[in-house]
């Protein structure tokens, strides 16, 4: 009855954001910088959103061979409690389609992820935040490679925006950087298995993970309204250029010491209610990839959406 | 393998119908208020020196939260202090200026849209 769970789950979060007071504030926001939400490095800020992921990539088999086409479809909602502090809860759901062997799809393990924005600065255009994300274990299927344990992530977010930087120097002031670093703990320190071969147990270690995911932006809109209007018309005047380094490294266990990651550049367009974004998926190793992959995302501010309503903080 | 099936649909049945609810049911007020174009341009040299400075935004703003200032390169206020949000067109927020000399100008904008969302930012003229 798990899809019943998710489904009632679904609707109490719907429930309860639809009964907010009717006070709102800004998401994403330091001075005149505005961040947008990005594709695989979570944002740095708290916000009332919700958005849609779509991502497909082939990846290498065990063998080094690219057989496995892995396509993911993840839906998020994020709901501010307090003006400073949030909720994020995701569900993805994933194809696995593999060469001469068929294709197994079902849902990855619920994510829920609280979020803290500590500081925010108008002057510096910084915001920096905190967080604790659980990929809870076994509310996935196992087929699509979802754990059966959880993986606990203390997080720290960052964005800084270069708009203090001196008029000399005013092309420079549209770009800005963002980014996370959290280790990933595993519930379990080890999974034992049934070897599909042999009928033997076979014990894997579940390592300890270091997130290192940072972004650097270029923001068309901020170069338009803050430093030059350059004569950019719709829809590039409210173009971010963005290029993604989600990293991941192992520290301990079989894969110690491995990284995985991607660059992703892409371009998002910020609308009033809504953000579409196009990313590539650049593997820098065979273990992150065997082929370039894509990113497409949907977004809503629901804060803009609806300012006096769900789309403020439960305790504004 | 059905049950996943099941759930998929489920699911994707109640992101759309959100979605949906989302798309029909927004609140009358507009979102956060980012300038649109400004006069003088942003980051603009020109020759003469302007009577006031407009900036149009992409919202409606709230006359009594919307501030705009014009600076000399010294940080002094030049502006003849009548800034607001124009009567006829609620997107569009004007100062006066008196004869400026040659120089470069910062003009300080501070505002509220309609639906409470506080935004600012600042710009340079140059007057040669």
């Amino acid at each position: 009855m798990m899809w019943l769970r998710r489904a009632i789950g679904f609707t109490l979060i719907a429930m309860i954001a639809a009964t907010t007071p009717a006070i709102s504030y800004a998401h994403g926001v330091a001075g005149q910088r505005f961040f947008p939400t990005t594709f695989a490095v979570d944002d740095p800020f708290i916000s009332d959103e919700f958005s849609v992921l779509y991502n497909s990539i082939t990846m290498n088999d065990e063998a080094g061979r690219a057989r496995i086409r892995t396509t993911l479809l993840d839906v998020g909602y994020s709901k501010r409690v307090v003006p400073n502090f949030g909720i994020e809860v995701d569900e993805g759901y994933q194809r696995l389609r593999t060469d001469g062997a068929g294709t197994v799809s079902g849902f990855g393990n619920l994510g829920v992820n609280v979020k803290y924005q500590l500081y925010t600065s108008a002057e510096h255009e910084t915001i920096l935040s905190v967080g604790v994300s659980d990929e809870i274990g076994d509310t996935g299927n196992r087929n699509v490679g979802s754990d059966s344990f959880s993986t606990i992530s203390p997080d720290f977010y960052f964005g800084k925006g270069f708009g203090d930087l001196p008029d000399s120097v005013g092309l420079l002031r549209p770009l800005a950087v963002t980014g996370v670093l959290g280790l990933n703990f595993p519930s379990r320190p080890q999974t034992v298995m049934v070897n599909g071969q042999t009928g033997e147990l076979d014990t894997a270690r579940n390592p300890t993970t270091l997130t290192w995911a940072f972004t650097v932006q270029y923001s068309l809109m901020y170069l338009q309204s803050a430093v030059k209007d350059v004569g950019l018309g719709v829809p590039f005047n409210r173009m971010v250029a963005v290029v993604e380094f989600p990293m991941e490294t192992c520290l301990n266990g079989a894969c110690k010491r491995q990284t995985t990651g991607t660059v992703n550049p892409g371009l998002a367009w910020i609308g009033k209610y809504t953000e579409l974004g196009i990313a590539a998926e650049i593997p820098m190793n065979p273990r992150s990839g065997a082929g370039t992959g894509v990113f497409v995302l949907f977004h809503l501010f629901i804060d803009d959406l609806f300012p006096k309503s769900i789309g403020s903080p439960i305790f504004p | 393998m059905k049950k996943v099936e099941r759930s998929s649909d489920v699911l994707a049945a109640a992101a759309l119908l959100f979605v949906v609810f989302l798309f029909i049911m927004p609140d009358t007020a507009r979102g956060h208020a980012y300038p649109d174009h400004a006069d003088p341009k942003v980051g603009s040299t020109i020759s003469v020196a302007p009577t006031r400075v407009r900036i149009w935004f992409d919202s409606a703003l709230e006359p009594v939260f919307s501030t705009i200032m014009v600076h000399n390169a010294d940080g002094r206020m030049v502006d003849k202090g009548d800034g607001h949000v124009d009567a006829s067109d609620p997107t569009l927020l004007e100062i006066s200026l008196p004869p400026l000399p040659p120089g470069t100008y910062r003009v300080i904008w501070n505002v509220v849209a309609r639906d409470t969302h506080r935004t600012m930012g600042n710009y340079v003229f140059t007057i040669k």
